[in-house]
């Protein structure tokens, strides 16, 4: 009975600390992130982590924050599990996060129509629902720079310019070899309607999340059939073991081109054989940019970074972490300059993400002139839909073999103009836009 | 008229058109199916001795092999040994965890929980699942790891048998895999017959009080077997984290084993190699040959339904000791 | 002492086989009905309600769904999440083929097409047993994820593959939806599975409860006192993956809002046999206990840290959560193998008998 009293008391007292504790600092923009450094997908989910933390910890560190007011970073684990996605998102509402970024589709999803009652706008760089580039219909959801269709119909122009022209592409077989989820599912209309349109053969290799480190069965298939071309929409453990089967399998390297996904891990587990892999990217994919030193000098110097290891620091998906934050720091500056106020909140750093203009200049200002592309946002679009390249891996870097491709926009606009207006209607009654738009 | 041609015929068809892509499927049937027989085999020995359903093994494999690969990085990262020296100091520093692993499990979890339904043990297992994923992920990094096969001296790169008018690629690991298992699974055997803690094992396996009568410690030989198993744990780790990365999503590939298990017959150790192969060339052959007919990915539960169908036929399983109820 | 029936004698059949006999049994039910339905409404904060009770609530409802079939029938099943998601496809499709109907009518109705596959699935318990039964039900958690995955017509043809919850409304306040408070869909799942489990308990205290019971205990000697085993069997087979649906129905439309298959993976099926086992096989209310230790101690877990102001980084609480939570596992599993329910029978023979102490 003691025992049992004990424990009661224990789990009745422990109970009352659920309710989440106030934020604490006035001055400060709470911005929490949705990562995973735990589970099946921590191998792509940690760089990313860290690149988004270090950026913004740089930003507090080197010019106090963003309009001279600090930003209050807290990371909440998901393990890319929907159920814990949506438990951060309820546990970091009351603190007044001035936008979320969820890092997974899945997670993404339920969170897309919670955004607009909520008023918490949601960013999920070139990854969530591709329909929410719509600004009009999504006024609360940004997906910057580019969407999973966009990047689509990159790959295949760029399949279309190693075959001598996108009309060349009749005949051909593509295979098209993705996590049998929403986020490898979302492009297959895309790809279906450019088959019919160029008269290529598409071939679809589904891999079950819970069977990711067995993919010999798919490979197999790619064996059998051959396809000229193999377009990669993975995640996690999906993609060294993708790599590893190719290099058993044979499959040219050079023809085995992936979504903006992969990083040096991924491919490292290829080893010798993974060189010629492709993968498309839109920013820089080392350490030589001066925001890189400035994050070194400011954060990882200071033992403010949770990176194993300085070579960490500039790779392909902490780069890509950076970039986020980047979009972060620039929606809130925006946000900032929109108001006029310093300490500003969800709807206000939604009017900023609106009114995001990265120009060549302002990429000198960062430190990240030649890092990435120039970005404008408005209201009616809320993604960019901006050009990407191709990179290859060479066994010990990335190099950019492409020049900037910029998407198959006739054949995606109307995609995502449906898209936005089926989900909509399915969704009915979804809320048509009243929020104001600053741009002219 | 064209569903039932697709389902019985084509497939054949396909099959005597292209050989060489059949023997290859077979063969990789063959070295799936000797991989969970393996994760299989280290579930037998545990539930012959001692009657617990480990559903641990799984996580001890990739536990195993996530110490390897740690304890070898962090060896070499201090400069303390060389490659190849580093490799097997690391292989027996885990075989050390792997004994203080079984210890620990036979005096935490097995002593208090003797004699209570088998469920109730079961769920300890899981119990040790949930603590061991934690304790990996926070020691060695949620970060999948590159298995250090070639620094223990296993083969690299693929043997190409030009044969059947195309050509079948064996990965040398993969041969290497097949041998190591028949070796173990021949060296446990010979265990098994003729050593005396192998008798001990079996005389537990048959009745625990009979074999505490006649003076053989139960603690004793629990450790044993789980010390066994987490041996059978880290080859079995060796082999598949090489083949793909050393990760926290293979332990729901170790899954399989349970419709491997299920086939074989709980207490048997042939019916697992057996078992084994089964599952792993029906489902690959299945998910080859009849899967583009329904979109694909049906490797995720084949096995299952195999496993299914047998025991409608056989409800002990293959090899396993039949079911005599009494009243 | 407190707890005595002394003095309190029954003068009919039907007053002693109520379910709650005793005066302070009635009293207590009474009381926690008034702290779910006024105390933590109005002092739960959104988060609260949100992410602690109705996941609480609709994880018990699966919970006691599964301790019918595994507690009370001893047919182990590994596949609760994937009859959870035939319920929430169902109900999806339901909705969208006629959305004028009440949300609350097709979440119920979505139980049945559960229950109908839960049948599917258990007809090989009349001739596999034990732990080899588990096999069947795994094969029905994978098959049955593969396809919702792979049959476009269950999710509408929706790119995304995922199924989205449009507004629905009950006496025009919202339900579901974005617009829905967490107190109103509360309501809703409170009262969905209080009728349940008042349901579930009448049904285990009957004849065919005592019928399922005598299964479990010894299926052939029920056999030969005249129980039919493959009626009482697919019986629990499909009221198990019925009170499955139900939960399954709610969780899409008023816990998660959207769902793709990965959320009724084979990790949702282990949680839910855990709740069953630690919370007390063969208990209602151990499935309640259950579902509390394990659904809401990750939360504290992680809340802790922070509550006691120590700053660790959100990966390591992580850990820490799973390696706490196994721990915890086996050590109930040792302090009291038949789970929660037990202690709290203790609990209550010790409040008989207090001051003495047996």
């Amino acid at each position: 009975m003691k025992k049992t009293t004990k424990l009661m008391l224990a789990l009745t007292a422990a109970t009352s600390f659920v309710a989440p504790a106030i934020a604490q600092a006035q001055e400060s923009i709470f911005v929490p992130l949705f990562t995973y450094r735990t589970g099946p997908f921590a191998s792509s989910g940690i760089p990313i982590a860290n690149g988004m933390r270090d950026y913004l910890t740089m930003l507090n560190e080197r010019d106090g924050g963003i309009g001279g007011v600090k930003i209050q970073i807290e990371e909440c684990e998901t393990g890319y599990n929907t159920a814990k996605g949506l438990e951060c998102y309820e546990a970091v509402k009351p603190k007044k996060p001035v936008m979320v970024n969820p890092w997974s589709t899945g997670i993404t999803l339920p969170i897309i129509p919670k955004a607009a009652v909520d008023k918490i706008p949601v960013l999920s760089m070139a990854y969530g629902l591709s329909a929410s580039a719509r600004g009009n219909t999504f006024p609360w959801v940004f997906n910057p720079p580019a969407t999973y269709w966009d990047g689509l119909s990159q790959i295949v122009k760029y399949i279309g310019s190693q075959v001598g022209g996108l009309d060349k592409l009749k005949g051909k077989k593509i295979g098209y070899l993705y996590l049998d989820a929403g986020y490898g599912k979302e492009p297959i209309p895309l790809l279906e309607q450019l088959s019919k349109d160029f008269g290529f053969e598409a071939k679809l290799y589904p891999v079950a999340a819970q069977d990711m480190q067995n993919q010999s069965a798919q490979w197999l298939n790619v064996r059998r059939d051959r396809p000229d071309y193999v377009i990669m929409y993975g995640w996690g453990a999906m993609q060294p073991t993708a790599v590893k089967e190719a290099v058993k399998v044979g499959y040219p390297m050079d023809k085995f081109i992936s979504i903006w996904w992969p990083g040096e891990d991924d491919v490292k587990a290829g080893g010798d054989g993974a060189k010629g892999f492709k993968m498309l990217n839109w920013h820089g994919a080392d350490g030589n940019f001066p925001v890189i030193a400035d994050i070194k000098k400011h954060v990882v110097d200071k033992k403010l970074s949770q990176v194993e290891s300085a070579d960490k620091v500039g790779q392909q998906l902490y780069n890509r972490g950076v970039y986020n934050s980047m979009l972060i720091a620039e929606g809130i500056r925006a946000a900032q300059k929109v108001t006029g106020k310093k300490v500003v909140t969800g709807e206000d750093v939604r009017r900023g993400l609106e009114n995001i203009n990265v120009d060549a200049a302002r990429l000198k200002e960062m430190g990240m002139e030649g890092f990435a592309g120039p970005i404008k946002l408005s209201c009616a679009d809320h993604n960019g839909h901006r050009a990407t390249f191709v990179q290859q891996w060479d066994g010990a870097k990335w190099n950019k073999v492409s020049d900037w491709i910029e998407p198959l926009s006739e054949k995606v606009q109307p995609l995502l103009e449906a898209d936005a207006k089926g989900y909509a209607e399915k969704n009915a009654p979804w809320p048509a836009r009243t929020e104001p738009c600053d741009n002219k | 008229m064209d569903i039932l041609y697709k389902i019985f015929i084509d497939p054949f068809v396909q099959m005597g058109a292209a050989p060489d892509l059949l023997v290859q499927s077979l063969w990789e049937g063959l070295v799936g199916g000797m991989l969970y027989a393996l994760i299989a085999l280290g579930f037998v020995l545990i539930f012959k001795a001692s009657g617990v359903f480990n559903f641990a093994q799984g996580i001890m494999m990739v536990f195993a092999a996530l110490t390897l690969v740690g304890l070898y990085e962090k060896l070499t990262g201090a400069g303390l040994a060389s490659a190849g020296v580093a490799a097997y100091l690391a292989l027996a520093a885990t075989i050390l965890v792997m004994y203080v692993l079984a210890v620990g499990v036979e005096r935490i979890v097995l002593r208090p929980l003797v004699n209570q339904p088998d469920i109730i043990l079961f769920m300890a297992t899981f119990g040790l699942t949930y603590f061991l994923i934690g304790f990996g992920e926070l020691v060695f990094g949620g970060n999948s790891k590159v298995m250090i096969a070639e620094q223990l001296g296993l083969p690299k790169g693929s043997v190409s048998l030009e044969m059947l008018g195309g050509f079948v690629s064996m990965q040398k690991i993969d041969i290497a895999a097949a041998v190591i298992a028949s070796i173990m699974v021949a060296g446990l055997a010979v265990f098994f017959q003729k050593t005396r803690i192998g008798r001990a094992l079996r005389a537990v396996a048959d009745d625990h009080q009979a074999a505490l009568s006649v003076g053989i410690s139960l603690n004793q030989i629990w450790v044993i077997v789980w010390f066994t198993a987490g041996i059978v744990a880290l080859a079995t780790g060796i082999m598949w984290g090489a083949r793909s990365e050393v990760s926290f999503a293979l332990g729901t590939i170790a899954l399989k084993a349970l419709p491997v298990l299920v086939l074989g017959g709980f207490t048997s150790v042939p019916g697992a190699i057996v078992g084994g192969l089964i599952i792993g060339i029906g489902e690959k052959l299945g998910e080859f040959y009849w899967g583009p007919l329904v979109g694909g990915g049906i490797e995720s539960w084949l096995a299952y339904f195999i496993a299914l169908g047998f025991l409608l036929f056989r409800p002990q399983g293959l090899f396993g000791d039949k079911i005599i109820e009494r009243i | 002492m407190f707890y005595r029936e002394a003095g309190q004698f029954k003068t009919s059949y039907a007053s002693d086989q109520a379910i709650f006999p005793i005066l302070q049994d009635k009293i207590g039910i009474a009381i926690i009905l008034a702290i779910a339905y006024l105390v933590i409404p109005l002092l739960g904060g959104s988060f609260f309600l949100a992410s602690v009770m109705i996941p609480f609530l609709i994880l018990s409802l699966a919970s006691i769904g599964l301790n019918i079939l595994t507690g009370y029938t001893g047919l182990v099943s590994l596949g609760t999440a994937a009859f959870m998601g035939v319920g929430a496809y169902a109900c999806y499709k339901l909705s969208t083929f006629w959305p004028g109907v009440n949300i609350i009518v097709w979440i119920v109705v979505a139980g049945f097409f559960s229950a109908a596959v839960g049948v599917l699935f258990g007809l090989p318990s009349l001739r596999i047993k034990g732990f080899y039964l588990a096999v069947a039900t795994l094969a029905a958690q994978f098959f049955l994820q593969w396809f919702f995955a792979r049959v476009p017509w269950l999710y509408n043809h929706n790119p995304s593959g995922a199924i989205e919850v449009p507004k629905h409304t009950l006496f025009d306040i919202a339900i579901t939806g974005p617009q829905a408070t967490p107190t109103a869909r509360y309501f809703v799942v409170l009262s969905i599975v209080v009728a349940m489990t008042w349901f579930a308990s009448n049904l285990v205290h009957g004849r065919i409860g005592r019928m399922w019971m005598a299964v479990r205990d010894m299926d052939i000697a029920a056999q030969l006192m005249g129980i039919r085993l493959l009626d009482a069997k697919l019986m629990a087979f499909a009221v198990s993956s019925f009170y499955a649906g139900v939960a399954g129905a709610m969780m899409v439309f008023l816990w998660l809002g959207a769902a793709e298959p990965e959320a009724f993976n084979i990790n949702e099926s282990f949680l839910l046999l855990f709740m069953v086992i630690i919370g007390g096989l063969g208990s209602l209310i151990g499935s309640f206990m259950g579902a509390a230790l394990i659904h809401i101690l990750p939360i504290i877990l992680r809340a802790l840290p922070a509550a006691l102001g120590l700053t660790i980084g959100s990966a390591t609480v992580e850990h820490l959560t799973f390696m706490v939570t196994g721990a915890l596992i086996i050590f109930f599993l040792i302090v009291e193998p038949h789970g929660l329910a037990r202690l709290w029978q203790i609990g209550k023979q010790k409040l008989r008998v207090w001051p003495f102490p047996y």
